[in-house]
């Protein structure tokens, strides 16, 4: 398994897309900057700093960024092929992938959002929204890992969950929000620190339930459907 | 010892058949799997590696189905067609990963050896995106060669191999084979095949058309006559002799002697010696002239 997660971290790094972590939690962390620099009222840009872009865009993004490269890529260029040529069960395969996509994912997101959350209102909500957002980014993994492997575009099905689902939806359709996983996060930060800026809509038992759910269905899903892993549109 | 065993397995996609109930058994030894393009060697060979369910039928290994079942990669070693690699990683970095996947007790000895086979050893430290196609190809042979796999899968595995190169892993195919693993490459290039196996599996059009040693499957073509070059110390004379014997369709004089069609291998083969002795001709040279691989393929897709 470890070899497995060492030669996923190893792609991961040394694909260009990586560079693509950088610049949300840069643009989240800068504009929390400039607005403590100026005095404005956290009030006035906390929630849209921090749920606006922090929870609904940095979070989901940087998820299905990692989360489709790691098993994705390999899936896309063939290299998927050395790896199922081992006697290794194909849990120990998604459970090295989903470890590492949630470790990265979980790191380039928390850490901004924990800056964020000290510049908007003070350590214990920074807190918070790491905890919350490392517990998210876990959820979106597993769905992005699985995405991998049910369709061949799962960075546009990924994309439509969020903007579509969770952005459009999940702002008008009250039942959608049972199925987003913003909105998890959303409810467990705000448990742990409640403040103005958050506004669950989702209770805490439906929201940690319902991301065990996405985590180990997901990662069950994924298993079985790399467990019959076939190498398609190969028939001469 | 391995054996890999297809029982009536057919493959479709959707309404497409790409293999059609095929049923053959790979021994111990270098057997090529050979068939025009799109003739369904490939969908054979991901069948085999257990990359592809049969729509009907088994495949096995020993006894176990390839399909759905890890456990077979112990003692199987696939090289794709596809030749992707994780090209971040040294040869011997992508290497020893493989021996560490196949738990091997010693990752890094078992690298040194299968890059040794291969002839990757002084370029080993170097990064695979550097490589050139010939020299990635081996390192993927390496890698599935590290676990000492009793069945070895390689589809077209000599593309991108210069003449050297290519002659070396055929030089091991060979030694493999001869040790006793069951090797089955995929390859439409006659004359490899023909250079490293005398089995041959032919697919056409997603059927199993012939299975086994080619010189033998041309002799059962009963129905088409077997060419043989004679030279004699009297080629006219022989010539005259040999039309009236029952076996012999034709005879043509040339300058460097005579072609015969027989309609029968074995009467002819018989009958040729007894009628140059009674004839007090000298037989010089005897050569079946068709019974090459290219002249057994092309008969095999007339047919």
């Amino acid at each position: 398994m470890s070899t497995v997660a060492y030669i996923t971290a190893r792609g991961l790094f040394g694909r260009r897309r990586v560079l693509l972590l950088l610049p949300l939690p840069l643009l989240l962390v800068g504009l929390a900057l400039i607005c403590r620099a100026y005095d404005v009222d956290p009030n006035q840009w906390g929630q849209a700093v921090v749920v606006g872009l922090g929870l609904a865009v940095v979070l989901p993004v940087i998820s299905l960024i990692v989360g489709t490269g790691v098993l994705g890529s390999e899936v896309d260029d063939g290299t998927i092929v050395h790896i199922l040529t081992k006697p290794l069960p194909r849990r120990d395969i998604i459970l090295a992938k989903l470890l590492v996509a949630a470790g990265v994912s979980a790191v380039a997101s928390a850490v901004p959002l924990f800056v964020a959350g000290i510049l908007a209102d003070s350590v214990k909500f920074g807190l918070a929204l790491a905890v919350a957002a490392a517990a998210g980014a876990v959820a979106y993994s597993a769905l992005f890992l699985l995405l991998s492997l049910v369709t061949r575009r799962p960075v546009l099905l990924g994309l439509v969950y969020i903007l579509v689902w969770e952005g459009l939806l999940g702002r008008w359709v009250s039942g959608t929000r049972v199925l987003s996983i913003e909105q998890y996060v959303i409810t467990i930060a705000d448990k742990i620190a409640p403040t103005g800026m958050l506004d669950g809509k989702v209770s805490l038992p439906v929201s940690l339930v319902m991301a065990v759910v996405f985590i180990i269905g997901g990662t069950l899903f994924a298993i079985n459907r790399l467990g019959s892993f076939s190498v398609a549109g190969e028939t001469s | 010892m391995s054996v890999v065993e297809l029982e009536n397995v057919s493959r479709w996609y959707g309404n497409v058949v790409a293999v059609n109930d095929i049923s053959m058994t790979l021994q111990p030894g270098v057997t090529g799997l050979l068939g025009p393009n799109g003739a369904g060697k490939t969908t054979v060979l991901h069948m085999m590696a257990g990359f592809l369910s049969p729509s009907r039928g088994t495949v096995t290994i020993d006894g176990s189905p390839t399909w759905r079942n890890p456990g077979i990669y112990r003692q199987l070693g696939l090289v794709a067609e596809k030749e992707a690699v994780h090209g971040f990683l040294t040869a011997r970095q992508f290497v020893v990963a493989c021996a560490k996947m196949q738990k091997l007790p010693d990752p890094a000895a078992a690298a040194t050896r299968a890059l040794e086979l291969v002839e990757m050893t002084s370029a080993q430290d170097r990064r695979i995106e550097t490589f050139s196609k010939g020299m990635r190809q081996r390192t993927r042979v390496a890698a599935a060669l590290v676990h000492e796999p009793q069945v070895l899968l390689l589809d077209e595995p000599f593309n991108g191999m210069d003449p050297r190169q290519r002659m070396h892993m055929m030089e091991l195919l060979h030694k493999l084979g001869d040790e006793g693993h069951t090797i089955l490459f995929s390859s439409h290039i006659l004359e490899e095949v023909e250079q490293l196996s005398g089995l041959v599996q032919v697919i056409v059009a997603g059927r199993l058309a012939a299975s086994g040693d080619y010189r033998r499957i041309r002799r059962l073509m009963t129905n088409r006559p077997h060419v043989f070059a004679v030279q004699s110390s009297d080629d006219r004379k022989l010539a005259v002799a040999l039309i009236g014997e029952k076996s012999v369709n034709g005879v043509e004089i040339e300058a460097g002697g005579l072609t015969v069609r027989a309609s029968d291998y074995g009467s002819f083969t018989r009958a040729l010696p007894r009628i140059a002795l009674g004839e007090g001709i000298r037989l010089r040279r005897l050569l079946p002239s068709d019974e090459s691989l290219e002249s057994v393929f092309s008969y095999l897709l007339e047919a």
